[in-house]
């Protein structure tokens, strides 16, 4: 293989420890970090474990460590990431990788993460949608503000405020929701998350606080509170101004945004939430 | 660690202390203009209220501020060890501290 040699460095372990193996994987045209990840499970290490799925960048399971930055590895090229002379002995001049589990999480084995806190937490955040029920327990959806008031709201069959008026019936039109509607628009911008976790490795205040709920639930969160149609704004916008783990905690640096696979910027959304946490604090709706 | 009612506060407090420290600063660049001494400095500040008031506002803001902020510090640097009691001891102690320095320093040049 000679000149077209990979030098990669791959965390190997468990939840009790691990440490860096050496390997070799020769370098092709085009070649992704995945690929090098998958061509070693199959020629060398038969025991790697590691996730993937579309390979394409849809699916999200693919997020590693990789050069110390997290990064979905199905999309990231190694000639744009692999270094030289760094690594494996003094001088070594082979292009050189090094690959790692997400930071944050618990590791499962080698590079396999838990998901299940991170997952845990878009809950917590009430990232999740709650239509409103009709009597035989259907969705529906009457329209209306949506924005986390009190008033007019009601305990719906789930359990969730509503907020339609107690005179429509299943005739009532919907309100429709425009493209324009800048509701729509704010939801629009971080509506495309695939869930990979590279923010959350990313964030260094889920680093320290293992109470935040993190840059993708609460861009989650964001979209929902946007979404006209969800009757449960109230619980959320009490849910991401928990004073443990809430918006608040954001220290607005960035990091989520400029590691985002797909361009979101979670930090915008949650610059969006705070503002909306400071205005139910002032309407007193987190006593 | 950072309830909204917190969070409020540290942005407010972080308002109010913006044209305080710029003031400060001000007072300070053409006070010492020229140079000046311990005596000519309490000859214009014993029995001033303007400067008993301003100072003494400003102490009872940056205490708030910084109490606040040394929470978040500590919250942060124990990496959840602190719970809410921990940290609501601390942010008291930093502000009664704080407030307590500077007020007797405002006393002290002013009475
Ligand atoms: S901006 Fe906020 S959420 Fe994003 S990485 Fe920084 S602290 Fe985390
Ligand atoms: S916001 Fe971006 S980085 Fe975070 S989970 Fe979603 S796609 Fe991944
Ligand atoms: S394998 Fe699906 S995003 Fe990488």
């Amino acid at each position: 293989m000679g000149g077209d040699e990979l030098r990669v460095n791959i965390w190997r372990g468990g939840p009790g420890g691990g440490e860096m193996m050496a390997y070799r994987a020769p370098r092709l045209p085009s070649q992704t970090a995945l690929d090098v990840v998958t061509w070693i499970q199959r020629h060398v290490e038969p025991g790697l474990s590691y996730r993937f799925s579309c390979r394409v960048g849809m699916c999200g399971s693919c997020a590693m460590t990789v050069n110390g930055v997290p990064r979905w590895t199905c999309r990231t090229h190694v000639k744009d990431v692999a270094r030289r002379g760094i690594g494996i002995g003094r001088g070594e001049r082979r292009p050189h990788l090094e690959l790692a589990p997400l930071r944050n999480l618990p590791v499962l084995k080698d590079l396999v993460c838990d998901m299940s806190e991170f997952f845990r937490k878009w809950q917590r955040a009430e990232g999740v949608f709650h239509g409103d029920r009709g009597e035989h327990g259907e969705y529906i959806f009457r329209g209306g503000r949506g924005d986390g008031h009190r008033d007019n709201g009601h305990r719906s069959n789930n359990g969730h405020r509503g907020r339609h008026g107690k005179h429509d019936t299943r005739d009532t039109t919907p309100a429709p929701i425009l493209p324009a509607d800048p509701r729509r628009a704010a939801a629009d911008a971080a509506i495309e998350c695939i869930n990979c976790a590279v923010c959350y490795a990313a964030c260094d205040v889920v680093a320290s606080n293992p109470n935040y709920l993190g840059p993708a639930a609460l861009n989650r969160a964001w979209t929902l509170l946007n979404d006209a149609r969800d009757a449960a704004q109230y619980e959320r916008v009490r849910a991401i101004a928990d004073g443990g783990g809430g918006c608040q905690n954001c220290h607005s640096q960035h990091n989520c945004a400029r590691h985002c696979p797909v361009q979101l910027s979670p930090a915008r959304s949650i610059a969006g939430l705070k503002q909306r946490a400071v205005r139910a604090a002032w309407r007193g709706e987190l006593l | 660690m950072l309830g909204a009612g917190l969070f409020i506060a540290q942005r407010v407090t972080a308002l109010i202390l913006a044209p305080f420290v710029i003031a400060h600063l001000a007072l300070i660049i053409i006070a010492v203009h020229g140079g000046l001494d311990a005596a000519e400095i309490l000859a214009r500040t014993r029995g001033n209220p303007w400067f008993a008031a301003f100072y003494q506002t400003f102490v009872t803001f940056a205490a708030l501020h910084a109490a606040i902020g040394v929470r978040v510090i500590c919250a942060e640097w124990s990496r959840g060890r602190l719970n809410a009691i921990h940290l609501d001891s601390i942010t008291l102690t930093v502000l009664l501290l704080l407030f307590c320095m500077g007020s007797f320093a405002v006393f002290a040049v002013v009475v």
